[in-house]
């Protein structure tokens, strides 16, 4: 029971004592980072174990919030809300597998200020679990924005050449899109007269403050997706930030903008998501061949990835507002295939880059003949990339476009060929990048992937191909909750017979 | 015999004043017939009667009016004069590494910042217009004489003469506005004019007079357009005294303007309430876009500090009783932040002196990990970024600014601190994204305990004082209504 009761407490604040012992370990030798690493490590690995316990404990047969705490905290406003459903307590897991394997890619690449660069993942990753895990509006701004502090100093500390500007683009971007969102939660308080997000999501609020309220939330979500086109600060912040930065941006960060969507804009504001639908719709399918486009010219790696990134965040944006079944399944589907995919593609480039420096697309080449088995692995992710069948990508993609199609035939049309464009960028990299010969003189000592990288990579490689030939774990968990989001949406709008 | 102990008895209310106005001309005597310079002793008793006053306050002081309406205090009253109480122990405590540096090493010193107090202290607790030009008085001429405190610095001196000559300014204007009410209404305390105001027609002299208290106030405050002695005084000043100005004052001021808008003229709160708007408004923006040039860190700091008056006065405008809750626990939290902020300045010394620019700063995460640290907590906190105090602090004040419909003040307020963001930035961004320059001294003592507890204290504000802080607020805001 007890356990029951406070899992979301302790998944949610474990990092922080994690964190709280990398302070307190004495010395600044060797031996001390070393231990600081395996701390870091140690807590990400626990944490995500009891995610895992809770997935487990988790009920997929009822729409309501589970494992529910509510205390009011802050006069009487601000309260101490936890609770998951089908929806977040997918992100809680994906945020928990992924840093460990955060920890394990800075291992050796992160050379200096180790401790407070371990305290700042940890925290980080405490807040975002955090927002995954809160049913308290306010509390959700707090660990929404709060994320801005870790990322904006590990962007700026140990990013690229470039860092400064690209941690106050992320810093700034971000934060003046947040900024109206707070001024409407304080709105909707004085409206609905609470905070708790379960009981916001029975109230009904006038067309007209939905029409502003969408617009707020939106223009907080939209630039942390990123939509185009405010996604300007994303290609920098991702090719300045170290490996692992990329991956949490890349992974968890973009997916607290989907979240929103649907935790928030659909439900809440279901009208005017429906006055909206077709821009969401026009942006999304913007952003899916724009982007792709963009991304077929770039010469750097990490640039490619982070472009396409925001070609695949159209899907979802796609997928949540078509409000249905489909879409709705196929957005939170596409977001966690994104979430390992894309997080496995910046390892894979981290991998490079430990070894040879340079992100240049153009300074490797045939790489096939000295790393096989780092061939074979960037050949999973750029294929799942793609979307091919029998990877975790294809299964969010055909979902989404099956729901556009439902709505808007044109629009299903033009997004159709984004996959075609992606296939071309992303195989065009995997030509320059692993085929060919080798005849680099730089390239000829390469290794091959050693043990702690397999580890973080290997697991990845099977969750890609597992979720693409049996995607039920994920559609169980979220389904009965989707459906009752679903409902509820077209219920508000009258579109349910 | 017994009557004249009853006497005594009912001046219960202003029990704290008068311990502390006797503490200070006993320390006084101290000083004076003391045979040796006994001045960090001095300021040790005095901090020692910061803390007694505010024991008493918090549990021995009782409501009630007296001095013939004069003197008032009630739960808000308390909440204000705990906080000034802080403020000035706190600014105390961070002269006592740098007393000798700065000039401040006389027993003159800590028996001014006790009168000023009781002179804040009087302010908050002022229910005629009297005892409020009185209590500012004692507060302001003790602060002019803080602020030349070091002689034989050109800088002090000047800023110490800037400050008087405005500061007589803003006082004439205060009395100007309020001969005005006296005139008009034919009642000098608050709670009369507020009757007065209520049945007479709106009347012209009223909103005049209204206006002019509300200048002098607002120059009290540092609020646009009353601010420009702000970055001067502050960059001429001693740091710690710096701290002083920064902290108590503002908070005293604030209770005033609360208690004046509240008391006296609540039948005409439309009235006021555009003037504290366009001040509030003025205020965020212009000190938003002022600080980006800056490279002296004390003006950036006032800049800082008029900006957040201009944060704390959303609150105010709004009008209403969260209004009022908002803008206490904004003071709370801004004096927090201050007294941290400003404990840090103080801890970064070497052999060229104290850190003047922000450049000084560079590296810093470095030299000195766990003042840089400290440091970008209160800068990413006066930011207003959650899950850190400031975070709260604004949550509060717009909130209150929502309820009442004022989206536009709103709006701009939040652009405004997402401006303002740019230059706390920039000093995270200097100590830790750039190379170390200058090595640092190891702070003293005290100045490590005070960034620990404020840093503390911000970073764990909705786990630890965030709740109480909120309650005890609201019991204080209620007084008023």
């Amino acid at each position: 029971m007890i356990l029951t009761n406070n899992i979301l407490t302790i998944v949610t604040f474990l990092p922080l004592v994690g964190a709280f012992f990398i302070l307190l370990t004495p010395g600044r030798d060797e031996v001390a980072e070393r231990n600081i690493k395996w701390i870091a490590l140690a807590t990400t690995v626990v944490t995500f174990i009891f995610t895992l316990v809770m997935w487990g404990m988790f009920d997929p047969t009822t729409p309501n919030f589970q494992f529910v705490q509510n205390h009011v905290w802050i006069g009487d406003v601000i309260g101490y809300r936890m609770g998951v459903d089908g929806i977040s307590v997918l992100f809680i897991v994906l945020t928990g597998l992924l840093m460990p394997m955060c920890i394990l890619a800075s291992w050796d690449s992160i050379t200096f200020r180790i401790r407070e660069y371990m305290v700042l993942f940890l925290v980080l990753e405490m807040l975002m679990i955090g927002v995954f895990a809160t049913l308290d509006l306010a509390m959700f701004y707090v660990f929404f924005e709060g994320t801005l502090l870790p990322m904006f100093l590990i962007i700026g500390i140990w990013g690229g050449k470039r860092r400064i500007q690209a941690s106050y683009k992320f810093f700034f971007y971000t934060f003046i899109g947040s900024v109206l969102m707070l001024l409407a939660i304080m709105a909707m308080y004085w409206q609905a007269g609470t905070l708790d997000i379960a009981r916001l999501l029975q109230f009904e609020f006038s067309e007209e403050a939905q029409f502003w309220l969408w617009l707020a939330f939106f223009a907080s979500f939209a630039v942390k997706m990123p939509m185009w086109p405010f996604h300007r600060w994303l290609p920098e912040a991702h090719v300045e930030a170290p490996t692992a930065g990329s991956v949490i941006l890349a992974a968890i960060l973009l997916k607290l903008g989907g979240y929103g969507f649907l935790r928030f804009s659909l439900p809440m504001f279901p009208d005017a998501s429906l006055y909206f639908q077709n821009f969401v719709f026009f942006l999304s399918v913007a952003a899916i061949v724009i982007t792709s486009l963009v991304a077929l010219v770039q010469t750097d790696i990490k640039k490619l990835i982070a472009y396409s990134s925001v070609a695949h965040m159209g899907f979802v944006t796609m997928g949540i507002f078509a409000g249905n079944v489909y879409g709705v399944q196929g957005a939170i589907f596409q977001m966690i295939s994104h979430g390992i995919v894309s997080g496995a593609l910046f390892l894979s480039v981290g991998v490079i880059y430990d070894r040879m420096h340079t992100r240049d697309i153009d300074a490797y080449g045939g790489l096939v003949e000295r790393m096989p088995k780092y061939a074979f692995a960037f050949m999973v992710f750029t294929m799942a990339n793609v979307g091919l069948p029998g990877t975790s990508g294809f299964v969010g993609e055909f979902l989404t476009l099956l729901a556009i199609f439902q709505i808007n035939t044109w629009f299903a049309v033009v997004a159709t060929t984004g996959v075609i464009l992606s296939s071309c960028y992303a195989l065009w990299l995997y030509r320059k990048v692993i085929w060919g010969a080798l005849e680099k003189e730089s390239l000829k000592g390469i290794l091959d992937l050693n043990t702690r990288e397999m580890v973080t990579i290997v697991p990845l490689i099977i969750l890609t191909i597992l979720f693409g030939f049996y995607p039920a774990p994920l559609m169980d968990a979220m389904a009965v909750s989707v459906e009752a989001l679903v409902d509820q949406y077209q219920m508000s709008v009258g579109l349910a017979q | 015999m017994v009557q004249e102990f009853a006497g005594f008895a009912s001046l219960a209310p202003a029990y704290p004043e008068m311990l502390l106005a006797v503490g200070a001309l006993a320390l006084l005597m101290i000083g004076v017939f003391a045979s040796k310079e006994i001045s960090t002793a001095i300021t040790g008793i005095a901090i020692g009667l910061f803390v007694a006053v505010a024991v008493l306050i918090v549990f021995q002081s009782s409501d009630g009016v007296i001095f013939s309406g004069g003197f008032i205090n009630d739960a808000f009253a308390r909440f204000m004069k705990v906080l000034v109480l802080t403020g000035s122990a706190f600014a105390l405590v961070l002269t006592v590494s740098s007393a000798s540096e700065n000039g401040l090493n006389k027993f003159e010193y800590p028996v001014l910042v006790v009168l000023a107090t009781v002179g804040m202290m009087m302010m908050i607790s002022a229910n005629d217009l009297m005892s409020l030009y009185v209590g500012l008085e004692l507060q302001s001429l003790a602060l002019y004489v803080v602020a030349a405190f070091k002689r034989d610095s050109g800088k002090a001196t000047e800023a110490g003469l800037k400050y008087f000559v405005l500061g007589a300014l803003s006082s004439g204007m205060l009395l100007y506005g309020a001969s005005l009410l006296y005139g008009f209404t034919g009642h000098t305390q608050l709670t009369e004019i507020a009757q007065a105001v209520a049945l007479g027609e709106r009347n012209p002299g009223v909103i005049f007079g209204l206006v002019f208290l509300l200048a002098g106030i607002a120059f009290k405050i540092s609020a646009v357009p009353f601010h420009m002695w702000t970055p001067d005084v502050y960059e001429g000043a001693p740091t710690p005294v710096t701290a002083f100005f920064a902290s108590a004052p503002k908070v005293a001021a604030m209770a005033l303007l609360i208690r004046v808008v509240f008391d006296a003229f609540e039948p005409i709160a439309r009235d006021w309430q555009q003037v504290v708007i366009f001040i509030s408004i003025a205020s965020m923006v212009l000190a938003s876009f002022a600080a980006i040039g800056q490279n002296n860190l004390k003006r950036l700091l006032a800049y800082s500090s008029i900006g957040h008056v201009g944060f704390a006065l959303v609150g105010l405008s709004a009008g209403s009783l969260v209004g009022v809750q908002g803008v206490s626990i904004y003071m709370a939290i801004y004096l927090t932040m201050t007294i941290g902020t400003f404990a840090c300045i103080l801890a970064l010394k070497n052999e060229d002196g104290y850190v003047e620019t922000i450049d000084d700063l560079a590296g810093l995460a470095r030299s000195r990990p766990f003042v840089a640290a400290i440091l970008a907590l209160f800068m990413f906190s006066l930011v207003g970024l959650p899950p850190l105090a400031g975070f709260f602090a604004k949550w509060q004040v717009f909130l209150a600014a929502i309820e009442a419909q004022l989206f536009v003040l709103a709006v701009i307020g939040m652009l405004a601190s997402a401006v303002s963001a740019f230059y706390y930035l920039r000093i995270i961004k200097v100590m830790y994204f750039d190379e170390p320059e200058a090595s640092y001294a190891a702070p003293a003592v005290e100045l490590n305990v005070v960034m620990a507890v404020t840093g503390f204290l911000v970073l764990s504000y909705y786990f630890t004082i965030g709740g109480p802080l909120t309650a005890w607020a609201q019991v204080a805001a209620n007084s008023l209504f």
